[in-house]
């Protein structure tokens, strides 16, 4: 089953393209990755298909609900981890899961069972009661994170959510991915090529608001003609003749 | 639902930022001691600030500083990560506005009701009319309220300080006859004084407390125009910078 197409997806900025005919297609419950340099137009799409920001023109088909026309539904289905931690700084850890739940429909005793079960998971039991904003910058993240993955959503868009954080940090999330891996559909951005390496079932390349190129690792690796996923990147960016 | 989950959310976090609470419900309780103090040294009963005069003018100043409330919260949320999480949820135009002002209007009237408790204190005689006054200055709440969700859209953090903490809270005072009357000025002030609505405001109060009921309404509708029109451009304008 198809999870998300988009078609011809584009956003401008005046004269400048930030998104240019953009056509993915991913499939239901793989972790898709969007690589890219600064700049490259990853978050802009992440924007558009989150309904965060209107495509300038095309479309795309969430689930078969049109990202244009149905944007409610889509919001049903979907939770975004932006690049900054996004949470609710003076309320507490407890407090930021449980308006979070509540916010997407589930009752005031369902939120409640899914924090404590969510908190158990991510091992923030013994934070539940502290202020986020208190927080150190790997909790917030990780806070963050269950709050995107709290609402049970079918598509979780994650924007660079190792951004910052140390080695350990980073791991510990890299396993958690694992773990919803196969379950929902994931949309990863990041810098890190080895986070796409190890994470992703494929993994698309972006520059300068374009995909210049898309596959599994193995079917990357074998388009740019070498064993190092750092010089695919590079080549295959070359390739698209824009880098 | 959504709306009152999100109203309480706003309400936490409102309520558990201690200085705007003290600026909001304290400052105002203080000022109206101070210039009673004045008041008493005074001979004769006719001042500047007699408490039936002062308690409605500093009710309607303390509503200044829901302003700050309203536009810091915003300004604070707009400007962060946190809302492309509430925009990208399954909450709607509709849940945004009202869970931003819901929480807002119980803090105005416990400001209010904080003045006109401490005023009693003070001398003034208690009867049914204070609460008719607190009740009428639910508009002014609004119209305040209204004017720190524009500013809230509009600016950063540090400008809504500037704006609704600074600017509006003066512009509001002189304007609103709490500390003098702007008859005395005349002029060019009094004009523009009439024509904005914080005096209008203060007037409600003023007349309530004295029983003067019949002129209480034009001044009221003034209030309650300047709100509608306020909090609808303030809605248009965060819509459209949320949107952005």
């Amino acid at each position: 089953m198809i999870a998300i197409k988009t078609n011809n997806l584009c956003k401008h900025y005046k004269e400048k393209y930030a998104v240019k005919d953009l056509n993915l297609e991913i499939q239901d419950d793989e972790l898709y990755s969007l690589l890219g340099v600064n700049g490259a137009g990853k978050t802009t799409t992440i924007k558009m298909l989150s309904c965060l920001i209107k495509p300038t023109s095309g479309n795309a088909e969430i689930y078969g609900f049109d990202l244009i026309n149905q944007t409610q539904p889509i919001k049903q289905l979907i939770n975004v981890s932006p690049q900054e931690t996004a949470i609710a700084p003076l309320l507490s850890v407890q407090e930021n899961l449980e308006f979070i739940t509540e916010i997407y429909g589930f009752d005031k005793e369902k939120a409640q069972q899914k924090t404590r079960d969510i908190m158990e998971t991510l091992q923030l039991t013994s934070i539940a009661h502290q202020k986020a904003g208190t927080l150190s910058g790997g909790w917030q993240r990780r806070l963050s994170i269950a709050m995107a993955i709290i609402t049970e959503p079918k598509i979780l868009f994650l924007d660079e959510p190792t951004l910052g954080l140390d080695v350990l940090a980073r791991r510990e999330l890299w396993d958690l991915i694992i773990q919803l891996k196969k379950k929902i559909t994931i949309i990863l951005t990041t810098h890190y090529l080895e986070e796409a390496e190890n994470l992703s079932d494929h993994i698309g390349i972006m520059n300068q608001g374009q995909l210049v190129a898309t596959g599994t690792k193995d079917e990357l690796l074998k388009l740019a003609d070498t064993h190092n996923f750092e010089d695919a990147f590079v080549k295959l960016s070359h390739a698209g003749g824009i880098l | 639902m959504i709306t009152f989950v999100f109203a309480k959310r706003n309400a936490k976090e409102i309520s558990r930022d201690k200085i705007s609470l003290i600026f909001g419900i304290v400052f105002p309780v203080i000022l109206l001691l101070l210039l009673s103090f004045i008041q008493s040294n005074i001979p004769g009963d006719e001042g500047p600030f007699a408490i039936e005069k002062l308690a409605p003018g500093m009710a309607i100043f303390g509503l200044s500083f829901i302003s700050l409330f309203s536009g810091l919260l915003i300004s604070k949320d707009r400007n962060s990560s946190f809302m492309m999480r509430l925009m990208s949820s399954p909450m709607k135009a509709k849940d945004f506005i009202l869970g931003y002002i819901l929480p807002l209007i119980p803090m105005a009237l416990l400001e209010s009701i904080g003045c006109f408790v401490c005023a009693l204190f003070l001398g003034l005689q208690w009867n049914i009319s204070i609460l008719y006054a607190i009740i009428a200055s639910l508009p002014a709440a609004l119209l305040f309220i209204g004017i720190g969700l524009l500013c809230g859209s509009l600016f950063n953090e540090k400008q809504v300080g500037g704006a609704c903490g600074a600017l509006l809270t003066n512009v509001s005072a002189w304007l609103s006859g709490i500390w003098f009357d702007v008859a005395l000025v005349g002029g060019w002030f009094e004009t523009i004084a009439n024509l904005l609505p914080f005096v209008h405001a203060v007037n409600v109060g003023k007349l309530i407390i004295a029983h003067d009921y019949t002129s209480v309404i034009p001044e009221l509708l003034w209030v309650i125009g300047y709100a509608i029109v306020i909090i609808m451009i303030a809605i248009y304008v965060f819509m459209k910078k949320t949107q952005k």
